[in-house]
């Protein structure tokens, strides 16, 4: 890039060159600037500001100027500096810059060091319990993310409101083991099975719909699974949630500083707190890994075929015979399942769950995880997991700005890989009946 | 004498009649297509050739009328008034089996009646591998093998042994339509003709009866369309099945049928060998409005 300014600089004449270009850069430098006013008077001209008891407005706009003046200078200063206009020579950059992921060998080593760092995660000397803390939180969208990835990635239906089955099995959980006394590994599975059965009851109203309108009905369904929550006071006791859920336990020992039974009195330990989060931290481990272990099966299995067939088209799925009706619910309710114990682990690692919790944004935020990663690409939707959680954490300091920060990053790995970070799919058979090892962990390369 | 489609039809058409709100597409369309005869299905564009298609196939419901498959001997054909009557599919029998197509969603006319067919634009899954592509082909078969998921998640070997059988199987397709090395290769990488071949072999991996090809010469090159004639006999000579095309490529209706129907608005203007259709006066004043001499008068006359 910087070659090609060279040489063309070094043809013309300098100065005739800089005069013939002055027009066009200021043109483009001034458009630039309207731009960026007309952004920034909305998001800084005016802010509230807390006077007392009362909130008053607070005028700003010299830093909306501010911010138009520093565009104007900064582009105008790189349409001199350099040849044709900034906006295509940022996305060529970006195109050059497909660095990222080398093609081939990268799945084969990147999954398996992945899981080998989890598991040791615990007992490196820097997992402090925000660490830990922040570690669970990403293995449970990691869990969340593979749930959803094989309703949008895998069959190609686009689910605004999985978080409707995460509140479900949160909810079932919080419920059965209160009302029932029944501990964390047998309320598990009915919550399981209870998102599993909300996702067939929401399957079939939308069997018809593909794209938009599936997304829409969706969209509404989660909403109505919250709305629910917050009404139904005699079941969930509405806003004020329910609290006092049990937490897991180790084959009946407890993770409490006192007591009999307790974790840390059978092995002769000293009580931690940290020892419940350790043990938190690998529930969800291995339950993300189940998850990503059936579903790389599922995958390779005739129903796993048939999902990306779905997806791919439908009309010649019918054509050959292919149940849509039943394709498209079972994975609506798979996904659901893992959802719901996503969810059920939630309620259980937070003793205390409210309708607060599953609100549409966290629908959002697990749809752009598995959009980010790659549809269809396990390893993928770790990475941008991880990426995307750990990042809402990572640029906490930033309070308000975070957001910025996030939207900003978003936009540019689309633009960078527009279809997500691994978009390159793994073929489920070989000819001759041989296994792309990659593929074990992944769907990667 | 009747003709050999009428002594021992695998598919008997009757009175069928599709009506799009005002539209009437297809019109009281009566034919047979002969067991493991090839019948063509042509006429001129907007006939409501690929209306009959659908309507064989399970996409559209019929207005009216009704469309039999039968399998194996006569003997069966004795039940037909009963099962018409009876509000039923199908009916299968040791001698043979009976299916009214009119009733049934597209994916049952594929996995019950046995009926495969092919799409006028290509429709393959175009990112999955072709392999892959010919194995959804055989999802029921490899579904029931798998147990229902059960089995398959745990690898049991019955399973394993299924899915060798059908990549076998899906390979020695990819074999009769000279792609043998490109199963591992996206489907849709492929170049056009070989997409249309990948769409046949993926329909034949469903182990048809009937075959149903819409337009399979269309796009193709002279020598293609020639190769698609030698696979279209071949697939009759070897599989024992019968195969319904439309097609607009003269070359391919006139060398490979045995039967020809053709219609115009949606109604049936000849039915006969491809020597009868051709000499038909019917079949070309609908391809070309009138014949020859008309047009030459007509001529002559603007001139004078």
């Amino acid at each position: 890039m910087a070659e090609a300014a060279q040489t063309t600089r070094d043809g013309a004449a300098p100065s005739t060159a800089l005069v013939s270009r002055l027009a066009p850069a200021f043109k483009d430098a001034g458009i630039a600037a309207l731009i960026a006013l007309a952004l920034s008077v909305p998001l800084l001209s005016e802010r509230t500001v807390q006077q007392g008891s009362s909130l008053v407005l607070q005028n700003r706009w010299w830093l909306a100027f501010t911010a138009m003046g520093l565009v104007f200078v900064g582009r105008l200063a790189l349409n001199l500096l350099r040849e044709g206009d900034v906006t295509s020579r940022v996305s060529a950059v970006l195109d050059q810059a497909k660095i990222g992921l080398p093609p081939t060998d990268f799945g084969r080593w990147l999954a398996p060091a992945m899981i080998a760092f989890a598991v040791i995660l615990p007992f490196m000397p820097f997992s402090d319990r925000y660490i830990m803390d922040v570690s669970i939180l990403v293995l449970t969208y990691v869990m969340l993310g593979w749930g959803l990835n094989i309703v949008v990635g895998l069959a190609g239906l686009l689910d605004l409101g999985y978080v409707a089955f995460y509140a479900v099995g949160a909810y079932s959980f919080a419920l059965i083991a209160i009302h029932f006394d029944l501990g964390f590994w047998i309320s598990l599975p009915i919550a399981g099975a209870l998102a599993a059965l909300w996702g067939l009851i929401l399957g079939f109203p939308v069997l018809r719909l593909r794209g938009d309108y599936l997304a829409i009905v969706t969209l509404a369904f989660g909403e109505i699974i919250r709305v629910v929550l917050l009404n139904w006071d005699d079941l969930t006791n509405g806003p004020n949630g329910i609290s006092g859920i049990p937490r897991p336990t180790l084959f009946g020992l407890q993770f409490k500083a006192f007591g009999d039974d307790t974790f840390a009195q059978f092995f002769g330990l000293s009580y931690s707190p940290l020892h419940r989060i350790i043990y938190l931290y690998y529930i969800i481990l291995i339950l993300a890994l189940i998850t990503c272990l059936i579903t790389i099966r599922l995958r390779r299995l005739p129903i796993g075929r048939a999902w990306e067939a779905l997806r791919e088209d439908e009309i010649a799925c019918r054509s050959l015979g292919i149940n849509t009706t039943n394709t498209k619910l079972t994975a609506f309710a798979i996904g659901a399942m893992f959802g719901g114990f996503a969810g059920s682990f939630f309620a259980a690692r937070q003793g205390f769950i409210s309708p607060q919790s599953f609100t549409f944004i966290e629908s959002a935020i697990i749809l752009a995880i598995v959009v980010l990663g790659g549809l269809g690409s396990q390893i993928g939707v770790a990475i941008a997991a991880i990426i995307l959680i750990g990042g809402f954490e990572l640029f906490r300091d930033l309070e308000q700005y975070r957001m910025l920060v996030f939207g900003l990053a978003m936009v540019f790995i689309m633009v960078w890989r527009p279809r997500g970070l691994i978009a390159t799919r793994a073929p489920t058979i070989l000819a001759g009946g041989k296994r792309d090892p990659p593929e074990t962990v992944g769907g990667a390369q | 004498m009747a003709s050999r489609w009428e002594r021992d039809p695998v598919l008997t058409v009757e009175h069928l009649t599709m009506r799009f709100g005002g539209l009437l597409a297809v019109d009281n369309l009566s034919f047979s297509a002969g067991r493991g005869d090839i019948t063509a299905l042509i006429g001129p564009n907007g006939a409501g050739k690929t209306t009959v298609f659908n309507c064989i196939t399970g996409f559209y419901k019929p207005s009216e009328g009704r469309i039999i498959l039968k399998r194996g001997g006569d003997g069966v054909m004795g039940e037909l008034a009963a099962l018409t009557e009876s509000g039923r599919r199908f009916v299968e029998r040791e001698s043979g089996a009976l299916y009214l197509l009119e009733r049934m969603p597209e994916n049952q006319v594929s996995q019950t009646a046995q009926v495969a067919r092919t799409f006028q634009n290509i429709r393959l899954f175009s990112g999955m591998t072709v392999l892959e592509n010919l194995l959804v082909a055989q999802h029921n078969d490899l579904m029931t093998a798998s147990g229902f998921s059960i089995g398959g998640i745990v690898g049991a070997k019955s399973y394993r042994d299924a899915e060798a059988t059908a990549v076998e199987f899906a390979l020695h397709w990819l074999e009769r339509v000279d792609l043998a090395g490109r199963a591992d290769d996206a489907a849709g990488e492929l170049a056009y003709g070989d997409q249309r071949r990948v769409e046949i072999a993926r329909a034949m991996c469903t182990k048809p009866t009937l075959l149903c090809l819409d337009e399979p010469a269309a796009g193709l090159n002279a020598r293609e369309s020639a190769d698609l004639n030698t696979l279209l006999l071949s697939i009759r000579e070897q599989e024992e099945i019968s195969i319904l095309l439309i097609e607009h490529d003269m070359g391919v209706v006139m060398g490979i049928s045995d039967h020809i129907v053709v219609l115009d608005y949606g109604e049936k203007i000849s039915d006969g060998t491809p020597k009868q259709v051709r000499e038909d006066p019917a079949v070309v004043a609908a391809y070309l409005g009138v014949e020859d001499e008309h047009v030459e008068a007509a001529t002559k006359e603007i001139a004078s």
